[in-house]
């Protein structure tokens, strides 16, 4: 996967700067960055959820498409996990599973619900499959979230903050279903401010500051030899609290 | 007493309401099935689509049903020939139907919007994830929780619809409630305030039902967040 002078606006505002970015198969990629950085924005242009003004972003090789099905079936191979988990609030956890590979995949009912009892169980949470989203705690949401995208077999898989609106002792439970993933060779962008996930799971760090991509580092070239001053800011800040 | 229990039997009050029922159960499914294509062209990624809806309830939501009504009768029956049924009651009561619905739509779709603005971004945002096409995001996740926030509203306008069936007069459906009424009056002046008393508790009676489903409807199907 590769973005290569990606430029995006929202009216005035300039929130992504010339980013290029390579993330090579099976490799975990770990965004931080201040706040209004734009590390969502660009995690939300890979699937185009936002489009953008000029530049490129290929998926193996190919450029996103534009609109339609084409676009439909890259988001299909791109598995997006968000801050706020975003179940469907009138589908049981088991629907939840089942609705995307059923209707985008055209999987019969039957395989999608055992694939999805596979994968529920591997997050943990298959004796939840028939409850509500709401029925369920955050940290068990969003590995049911973690676990709908991988429903859908995606060749790289998005996290933006997927624990910062959980509370601290669920944290663990959805930080190892991520780390478990990274082992298997998921191709992975986290953005993310857990850094001791991110020492233990990532091959890469991405330091980004207004709009722009300041540093690119191993995690322990990252965090013990941070080049720039912003990002020796930035570290110090988080690390100290 | 005696004179009311009179009125009854010399007119068919009942049958009178039970056209505007009628009138209102044809018109709210017609309307219903209008409005959720208009709400979906307002929401719809495609920009012409979404003037055409708004233009459609800015003009209909403008517009005084009695003109609407009128219309019905003197344009698309009387000018363009349009017409039901050979017999004229039976052609009235469904240009009727269709200037209610036509009319009543540019409100479902207004409260199906108000119910669609209840459901949180991120629901459509993680369906367009997953690759559902609009279409399918719209039918399986957000008008169905919009449905749900929208019954309040919904209840409003068809109650509102309700009480409009009443200007079916206006295009000749001269077996209404209202249009009964005003016969009854012409020809009993003198028991006018019992006339009156009688209609509008007819009224009430409808209408209350209704209030009190659309209260049991939005506690029961409440989306839990
Ligand atoms: N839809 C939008 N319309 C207008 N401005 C936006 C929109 N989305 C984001 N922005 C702005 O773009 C900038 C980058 O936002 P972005 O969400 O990508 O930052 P972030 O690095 O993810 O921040 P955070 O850590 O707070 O999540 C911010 O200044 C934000 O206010
Ligand atoms: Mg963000």
């Amino acid at each position: 996967m590769e973005l290569s002078h990606v430029e995006k606006h929202f009216g005035s505002l300039h929130v992504l700067k010339d980013i290029n970015l390579r993330v090579n198969m099976g490799e975990v990629l770990v965004v931080v960055g201040p706040s209004g950085s734009g590390k969502s924005t660009m995690c939300r242009t890979i699937n185009r959820l936002e489009s953008i003004d000029s530049g490129v972003i290929r998926i193996d090789g190919e450029p996103l498409p534009q609109e339609g099905r084409d676009l439909a079936n890259l988001r299909a191979e791109v598995g997006m996990v968000f801050q706020s988990f975003n179940l469907f609030a009138n589908k049981t956890i088991l629907e939840n599973m089942t609705l995307a590979p059923i209707k985008v995949r055209h999987m019969d009912k039957k395989d999608a619900e055992d694939l999805a009892m596979d994968l529920l169980a591997r997050v943990g949470v298959e004796s939840q499959a028939s409850k509500m989203p709401s029925q369920l705690s955050g940290g068990q949401q969003q590995r049911v979230a973690i676990a709908r995208a991988l429903a859908m077999k995606p060749k790289i898989m998005l996290f933006d903050e997927p624990t910062s609106a959980l509370d601290p002792e669920m944290v663990n439970e959805v930080l190892d279903v991520m780390i478990q993933l990274a082992q298997e060779g998921m191709t992975m962008i986290c953005v993310t401010h857990e850094m001791g996930f991110a020492r233990r799971a990532a091959n890469r760090i991405v330091f980004m500051a207004d709009g722009r991509i300041l540093e690119e580092d191993t995690p322990d070239g990252f965090f013990d030899h941070a080049k720039t001053k912003r990002a020796q800011d930035f570290l110090s800040k988080i690390l100290t609290h | 007493m005696g004179s009311v229990l009179q009125l009854f039997s010399e007119y068919n009050i009942p049958g009178a309401f039970w056209v505007n029922i009628q009138l209102t159960l044809w018109s709210a499914l017609f309307s219903l099935i209008l409005g959720v294509i208009l709400v979906v062209m307002r929401i719809s990624p495609i920009s012409s689509m979404r003037v055409f809806g708004r233009t459609y309830v800015e003009f209909f939501q403008n517009m005084p049903l009695t003109i609407i009504m009128v219309f019905m009768v003197l344009g698309v029956f009387a000018q363009l020939k349009l017409s039901f049924s050979t017999v004229f009651s039976v052609n009235f009561f469904w240009l009727a139907v269709v200037g209610l619905s036509l009319y009543t739509a540019a409100f479902v779709c207004e409260s199906l919007r108000s119910g669609i603005n209840t459901v949180p971004l991120g629901q459509a945002e993680a369906a367009r994830a997953l690759g559902l096409s609009f279409i399918q995001s719209a039918s399986e996740i957000i008008l169905p929780q919009a449905f749900r926030g929208s019954v309040a509203p919904l209840g409003n306008t068809f109650i509102a619809l309700l009480k409009n069936s009443t200007v079916a007069a206006a295009a000749s459906v001269a077996t209404e409630s209202s249009s009964l009424m005003s016969e009854m009056i012409e020809y009993h002046a003198n028991s006018i305030v019992a006339i009156f008393l009688i209609f509008a508790l007819g009224y009430v009676i409808l209408v209350l039902p209704i209030g009190a489903l659309t209260t049991f409807l939005s506690n029961k199907l409440a989306v839990r967040r």
